[in-house]
């Protein structure tokens, strides 16, 4: 996965995650517990850390190919963290040069109240991480505290286990340990704003996916569900709200895609990334409600079960547009860039 | 050449995204630059739906003088031979200044290309470098009183007569008809047959200067007078201004459908609106939920652009994205909307069309025009039943 990929190689990226997900989507179906075999198949495809530098031990590529692998991933509801390790913790590690194991990662910002001091040539760490995702699965915890990475190994830590909407793994880690020299470096000024936007990144590119898997769902079911002696799609009220879905999940995936690209060509470390990945985020968790709330009503009771897999897709949704920061959050964030550009930055922030 | 197509996607209903590439942003700067000058010698006066109200030939002449009229048209008949990105990149920095861009708009946007696509050399030669230099401008001649969303049901009847055709009927809603040189008739030209409703519509060029035509204003609930009726009296239309062949009028109307409803006008009617609550907001302290709002906003505007974009680049590669194109004006005229509701809530002023200000006089303007918005070109039921066709619902 090394060099730029143009559309073609991109699409042939996606078929092969399909391929992939598809052969566990039985045994697995998203609601299960960790799958190990899926992991291990995910690890040997080379998608766990597609987007790492080669030099620190990844797959290489770009983000835009790691942004593919996780729409992919979206749209299959694959209960791996394939963005927490790929995206965020082996980037974060990479970043701070510390070594990479093998094996899922995630990466978290350490809240305020974390109490880390330093002890001979670390650093001593107490207090909680709260909502760490996955936590309890990860080979390394990366958390940034100030301009620090400490790489937390899972003896290092107790888990009070936690989840959120679509069961994905959302534990507390209640530390106490001391991370010596080895697990422990300074970063570049900026790493949390970075690590933001890859959070950012990470949740847009799964909930483009979600929306899509909602989208095929309902396209299916108002096709065999019959009422009044045909089939729901015959029904113009039905047709008008298939529409409307269509477009929220087409927005959504412009919207990312966009974004993506932009953050590709100039680096998210460029201001613009930061207005587009806050539109993209805004986009994707107002779609996201639209795209949840039509599914289910053009579903009927059986979309609420889990009899049927709809919920897979919704629940990611529900939980993934407050993941990262709400679309209130980013959409004051957009709100005040342009406020400080005034009118005249106004269409420029469009076109920009 | 200058597309750069983006992440592929895997649902058919969005093409790839574009970049425009540099040789766009040198062109984009030009356009900004001229733009300045007009504003700062005040030529004109930044207004909501300036594609449909703000007629002025003088700006249309202008913009003819720079090149960037008929961008698209070959240089052999007086055009500029240049991209339909290139084209999208003008108009939308046009239409964001609220420029008055409704004189020439139709002829540009779609009689040009219409003509191009099924006109004869002769037609071509007379009108293409006239629309170029903006100074031809069109309307556009489909719906009828009983033929609204149901556009097959035209009645207004072609008869074939020594050395042309014969046209009677009424159109109505047409935009700009009063002003204008011509515009496209579609009319029927053979019997209506129950079972190909489509079938036997032609399409004929009609001065709206000659003997037969009576151009009437329909006033907007503003008092504006923009849109017309148009009786058609026994007029007669030579056959030299057939469009494309007789009977084949319906296939060429919807073939320039993806054309007409994914450009930027389908989402900045009513953004010189938004720049100028902006305006009013920067200077002020505002309170987060106000900074929100208008986040979302900037958010989906910035959405639609990408989406009407990517409809352009399917469209400058040949391609006919019906479905997208639906889709752009579906969710772009909302936006339009919502932006009216948005601003009227943050600003607190009343509409007023005679206001000497700004803010209330284009809220006032987007007020009046906006249930136009969502109808004009394609209801947006009409557009959705487009997209569920596509899917499969029907």
């Amino acid at each position: 996965m090394t060099g730029t990929m143009d559309a073609n190689e991109l699409e042939l990226l996606r078929r092969s995650c399909s391929d992939l997900f598809n052969r566990y989507q039985d045994e697995q179906d998203g609601r299960a517990g960790w799958d190990d075999r899926l992991w291990q198949a995910i690890e040997q495809s080379g998608f766990a850390l597609v987007s790492v530098p080669v030099e620190h031990g990844g797959e290489g590529g770009t983000l835009r190919e790691a942004a593919t692998v996780l729409t992919v991933a979206g749209e299959h509801c694959v209960m791996a963290p394939i963005g927490e390790t790929a995206v965020l913790g082996a980037w974060l590690l990479g970043q701070a040069g510390l070594e990479i194991p093998a094996g899922p990662l995630t990466a978290v910002s350490a809240p305020p109240e974390l109490q880390v001091n330093p002890v001979g040539g670390g650093w001593s760490v107490l207090g909680r991480l709260p909502r760490v995702p996955w936590g309890r699965y990860v080979a390394r915890v990366a958390v940034l505290a100030g301009d620090h990475v400490l790489s937390l190994a899972p003896e290092a830590v107790s888990v009070e286990p936690g989840a959120n909407l679509a069961g994905e793994p959302r534990d507390t880690l209640l530390v106490d340990c001391i991370v010596d020299r080895a697990e422990q470096a300074r970063v570049q000024p900026g790493t949390d704003e970075l690590l933001r936007r890859r959070q950012v990144l990470v949740r847009i590119a799964l909930m483009a996916g979600a929306a899509q898997r909602a989208l095929s769902s309902t396209l299916r079911y108002v096709s065999e569900r019959e009422q009044f002696g045909r089939p729901l799609s015959g029904f113009q009220a039905v047709q008008q709200q298939v529409a409307e879905l269509a477009g929220e999940t087409a927005a959504m995936r412009i919207s990312v895609d966009a974004a993506i690209d932009l953050c590709g060509r100039h680096g998210l470390e460029h201001d613009r990334a930061g207005d587009v990945l806050a539109a993209a985020k805004v986009q994707a968790g107002r779609g996201a409600g639209r795209v949840a709330r039509i599914a289910h009503q053009l579903h009927g009771a059986i979309g609420l079960t889990d009899e049927h897999s709809l919920g897979l897709a919704t629940t990611r949704l529900w939980a993934w547009r407050d993941e990262a920061g709400s679309e209130a959050e980013w959409a004051c964030e957009l709100g005040a860039r342009v406020l400080d550009r005034g009118a005249e930055g106004l269409w420029c922030f469009i076109t920009g | 050449m200058m597309t750069a197509r983006g992440t592929s996607t895997d649902t058919p209903l969005i093409p790839p995204m574009v970049n425009l590439g540099p040789e766009v942003d040198v062109l984009r700067a030009e356009v900004r630059d001229f733009l300045a000058e007009e504003l700062a010698a005040e030529r004109f006066e930044p207004h909501c739906d300036a594609w449909l109200s703000g007629w002025d030939a003088g700006f249309s002449r202008r913009l003819g003088e720079r090149g960037w009229l008929g961008m698209t048209i070959p240089r052999e008949y007086g055009g500029h031979g240049r991209s339909s990105l290139e084209r999208y990149a003008v108009t939308e920095e046009l239409l964001a200044a609220g420029a008055p861009v409704a004189a020439h708009w139709v002829a540009d946007r779609q009689t040009a290309p219409s003509l191009l696509r099924y006109g004869s050399d002769a037609l071509k030669r007379r009108y293409l470098p006239a629309i170029a230099r903006g100074e031809c401008f069109f309307a556009i001649g489909l719906s009828e009183p009983d033929a609204g969303s149901d556009l097959a049901a035209v009645r207004t009847r072609a008869v074939h007569r020594d050395g042309g055709w014969e046209l009677n009927g009424t159109k109505v809603w047409t935009s700009g008809a009063h002003q204008a040189h011509a515009f496209f008739v579609l009319a029927r030209s053979s019997p209506i047959d129950v079972a190909d409703r489509h079938a036997g519509l032609s399409q004929f060029l009609v001065g709206l200067s000659s003997p037969g035509v009576t151009v009437r204003p329909i006033r907007m609930t503003s008092g504006e007078h923009h849109f017309n009726e148009v009786l058609l009296d026994s007029v007669f239309v030579p056959d030299d201004a057939v469009i494309g062949a007789i009977g084949a009028g319906w296939q060429q109307v919807t073939s320039e459908l993806a054309f007409e409803r994914s450009g930027p006008e389908r989402f900045l009617s009513t953004f010189p609106l938004l720049v100028a609550v902006v305006d009013h907001l920067s200077a002020k302290d505002i309170p987060c939920d106000s900074t929100r709002e208008l986040g979302e906003l900037i958010a989906r505007l910035w959405t639609l652009r990408q989406m009407s974009l990517a409809v352009a680049g399917a469209l400058a590669g040949g391609e006919a994205p019906d479905v997208a194109a639906a889709l752009v004006k579906d969710l772009g005229t909302r936006l339009e909307c919502d932006v009216i509701d948005t601003a009227r809530l943050l600003v607190h002023t009343e509409p007023d069309l005679s206001s000497g200000e700004r803010l209330p006089r284009l809220l006032a303007e987007a007020v009046a025009h906006a249930p136009g918005f969502t109808l004009r070109g394609g209801t947006n039921e009409i557009l959705r039943g487009v997209v569920a066709r596509a899917l499969g619902m029907r």
